[in-house]
């Protein structure tokens, strides 16, 4: 019998590994993003998960929003990540320091 | 209900596993590429639940368009990943231990909130599949009483795209263009001189 609290426990562990990848890949920037995707996919499973088991459709328009904003989040960091390789020629996390004034 | 689990642990393991392959694959193609497969899975789990349409979506946007995108700036800029690797195994113990505490306070919170927190009458104990098509009502709900849900996501996709556009536009010199202002304002007297050819002669 596959319980609520197994999908909030896979959404907890893919949670996990995203932030992981944020900690692990500090230099790499797209792996970064990917990380920052596989947070919100474990957002919505949580939302989805929530929506089936107590019988309400909301959380599937829920995780509708969240998908848009994956999205659009996706769209202008790879569109930063251009401009920044191009004037840099590098992706290096911590070479990001030109707004520190 | 044995095939139900079955499945569940098939596509949970899968998803787990590639979302790990995501962050630690040497190649980012094939980050990318586990990516895709790990939203595949998301997508036969949320199946499983009940969400199809959701579902569908998952795989259009993600798989049709984000992963692409990804793809597209992997392999379009020339990036030394192997250079950007180094201090992955440095990170990795304050990384793993980070991960752990995570884990714990998350399994904490499943441990102790069954009774107290949230009333546990309505949690039903395996998803409800519903008469209705999962789209129609999702169309039901969202054009009536999310509808400026619906229209704010709409305005979110603009900006994105007017953002992502204006971000990556670049003007490049050296291309002719039609300058319409230019055009109007031109006086006839200047555009078009008049002279008197003689015969045999030609203009110089």
């Amino acid at each position: 019998m596959i319980t609520l609290e197994h999908y909030l426990f896979l959404g907890a562990i893919i949670f996990t590994l995203g932030v992981l990848g944020i900690f692990l890949n500090k230099k790499n920037l797209i792996i970064i993003l990917m990380s920052i995707e596989l947070i919100l996919l474990s957002v919505n499973i949580n939302f989805i998960a929530f929506s089936a088991y107590m019988n309400d459709i909301s959380g599937q328009i829920f995780a509708m929003l969240t998908l848009t904003v994956a999205a659009a989040e996706a769209a202008i960091g790879l569109a930063i990540l251009v401009v920044f390789f191009r004037n840099l020629g590098s992706i290096e996390v911590n070479k990001i320091n030109k707004l520190k004034g | 209900m044995f095939l139900y689990s079955l499945t569940f642990y098939l596509f949970s393991t899968i998803a787990v596993l590639s979302a790990l392959m995501v962050i630690s694959a040497r190649n980012p193609v094939h980050s990318v590429l586990f990516l895709i497969f790990s939203f595949v899975n998301a997508a036969g789990l949320f199946v499983l639940l009940g969400a199809e349409f959701l579902a569908m979506i998952l795989i259009v946007v993600y798989v049709g368009a984000v992963a692409v995108l990804f793809l597209f700036v992997v392999m379009m800029l020339d990036i030394n990943f192997v250079k950007l690797r180094e201090g992955f195994l440095q990170y990795l113990p304050f990384g793993a231990l980070l991960g752990l505490v995570l884990v714990i306070e998350l399994g904490i919170l499943y441990l102790t909130d069954t009774s107290s927190n949230f009333n546990n009458s309505q949690i039903l104990l395996e998803p409800k599949i519903n008469e209705t098509e999962n789209t129609k009502m999702i169309g039901q709900l969202l054009y009536t009483k999310y509808f400026y849900l619906f229209q704010i996501c709409g305005i979110i996709l603009l900006v994105a795209m007017i953002g992502s556009i204006t971000l990556t536009l670049r003007d490049k010199g050296g291309v002719k263009k039609q300058n319409i202002d230019n055009q109007n304002t031109l006086d006839a007297s200047k555009a078009i001189e008049k002279k008197k050819v003689k015969l045999g002669e030609g203009i110089k």
